[in-house]
């Protein structure tokens, strides 16, 4: 008995894509060592195409588990569907995780979005489905913890 | 490395003890007399109970008929406060790291136009008693603070801290739930009038506690019904876990000192083993005032919860010190109140050992924990 599924053991117990590259072509951190949960992802793009994901992760079970899952969905992705990846289609990959820790699957969401955010500003790229996304503004809000925190309230 | 099942995590609950079960056992087959009834199966019954309340006093130092079996330590927390809650008391003073049984009845109590103070503790987990002597006030109607932390093992000066109570007539309470059987406890040495203690932490059974009211205490009722408990608290007894208690109490007094050795001599063990084998270890409270058995760590780089799964895998129960989104809440109150950064909190395993745990046993843990933390911050981005 455990209080995550198979898949989403297979995918803590083994992550895919684990590591860093040498020269990504875009860098998305998201989360916080004091709120429990850090991602960190590199990306590599050639003509709008995802061609690689590297990444790594501090954090619980399903934070590890959704980040792998997340990689492997966006690899062979045009940037615009990879920017369409939700949080939810990543739980649904997993078949599922306990409602209490859904949110800790956005983790991955916007550590995605952040590397192609990245990547387009240095690369002068604009996607539509980037247009009202701003790491910047986010970093400055007051962080609020994303994984757990909601059961307190 | 052969994988290994390691139990180590006898805060949470003890297994039952086979002489525990056995003693159990003719009151969940033949015995089954109701103890109110007046036939001989019924007074099998309640000469039984009788017995098991005069172990459980031994093992405290009370007299038998100052013990009062509830469902749980729990509702012996919840009887104890309730019940002083007489009178014109409207203040409470309480520690911040007490079990969720105390702080979350206290914070009912606070929507209820209660007054409750919370004293700070030291790093070491430690209550000052002049911060008590401070919190008392001429309405305070009960002192409730833990003799042992459920957490981090630390240990209280509860018979100083009595003293400073009864110097101001308020009534004096202690959740002694993980400190019975662990380590001494005697309730006149101490003083306290009142005191919580459950059966599933001295290798008895679920679902029994039992609450000690010092003779010439009157606090309120808490069950309304027939008369058991001298009346106090109704409800058909649960025999069965009655005797199961009250045996596990008969073997925690007969091995306490042995016990006592085993667990400070694998824990320390541990300790030593844990600090050498992985680099970015960090010991929370106090090794000096502190449960035996209990080992509270934080480790830099890899989160609780993932250390936990992972361990598990390898066939090892242990407890984190935050959980996150579990529904016991994040993170611990009781490592903030030591002042552990709460960066550190999230990566914290509670180790604790007991009576059944081998030297073989904390050779494995050291070794998977090793192997685990190596993983995780390998994997984690923080350096």
């Amino acid at each position: 008995m455990n209080m995550y599924n198979d898949i989403v053991m297979d995918h803590f117990m083994n992550p895919r894509n684990v590591g860093e590259m040498k020269e990504p072509d875009g860098i998305g951190i998201y989360g916080s060592p004091t709120c429990g949960d850090l991602m960190q992802i590199h990306i590599k793009i050639e003509d709008d195409v995802i061609t690689d994901a590297k990444f790594k992760a501090y954090g619980c079970g399903s934070a590890i588990a959704s980040s792998s899952m997340a990689t492997t969905l966006i690899i062979g992705l045009k940037v615009e569907e990879a920017l369409k990846l939700t949080n939810g289609e990543i739980v649904d990959k997993l078949e599922g995780l306990p409602e209490a820790k859904i949110h800790c699957s956005v983790l991955a969401d916007m550590a995605i979005k952040k590397a192609i955010f990245d990547y387009a500003e240095s690369n002068d790229k604009h996607y539509d489905a980037l247009k009202g996304f701003d790491p910047y503004e986010m970093q400055e809000e007051e962080h609020v913890c994303i994984c757990g925190k909601d059961e307190e309230s | 490395m052969e994988k290994r099942n390691v139990y180590m995590d006898y805060s949470a609950t003890t297994p039952l003890k086979g002489e525990v079960l056995d003693a159990m056992m003719p009151y969940l087959k033949e015995n089954y007399g109701n103890p109110s009834s007046i036939y001989s199966k019924g007074i099998e019954s309640k000469e039984a109970i009788k017995q098991s309340r005069t172990k459980i006093s031994r093992l405290i130092g009370s007299k038998s008929d100052e013990i009062y079996f509830t469902s749980s330590g729990s509702e012996a927390d919840n009887w104890a406060i309730f019940g002083a809650l007489k009178g014109n008391g409207k203040h409470i003073v309480t520690s911040k790291i007490e079990h969720p049984a105390i702080l979350n009845t206290l914070s009912y109590l606070e929507t209820k136009g209660y007054d409750v103070t919370y004293l700070d503790v030291n790093e070491s987990g430690l209550v000052n008693p002049d911060d008590l002597e401070k919190a008392i006030r001429d309405d305070t109607a009960l002192v409730t603070i833990m003799m042992a932390n459920n957490e981090i093992g630390t240990i209280q000066p509860i018979q100083k801290l009595v003293k400073l109570a009864h110097d101001k007539n308020v009534l004096f309470h202690s959740d002694a739930v993980q400190a019975l059987g662990n380590i001494p406890v005697d309730v006149n040495k101490l003083g306290v009038d009142m005191m919580s203690f459950s059966a599933h932490k001295i290798y008895g059974p679920k679902g029994i506690g039992a609450l000690y009211i010092k003779e010439g205490i009157e606090i309120e009722n808490f069950v309304y019904g027939g008369g058991q408990e001298n009346g106090k608290r109704a409800g058909t007894e649960n025999v069965p876990a009655i005797i199961g208690f009250g045996k596990a109490a008969e073997l925690a007094m007969n091995c306490l000192k042995e016990h006592v050795c085993h667990c400070l001599d694998l824990r320390n063990y541990l300790a030593d083993e844990l600090y050498a084998a992985v680099f970015d270890s960090h010991v929370n409270g106090t090794m000096l005032d502190r449960l035996p058995g209990n080992l509270n760590v934080s480790f830099d780089y890899a989160e609780g919860e993932a250390i936990l799964l992972m361990l598990d895998y390898m066939g090892i129960s242990v407890s984190t010190g935050s959980a996150c989104g579990s529904s016991d809440s994040v993170p611990s109150h009781v490592l903030t109140a030591i002042g552990v950064p709460e960066s550190r909190i999230h990566g914290t395993i509670r180790f604790s050992i007991g009576c059944f745990t081998t030297k073989d046993d904390v050779d494995y843990v050291v070794k998977a924990v090793k192997e685990v933390t190596k993983k995780l911050k390998e994997l984690s981005p923080l350096k």
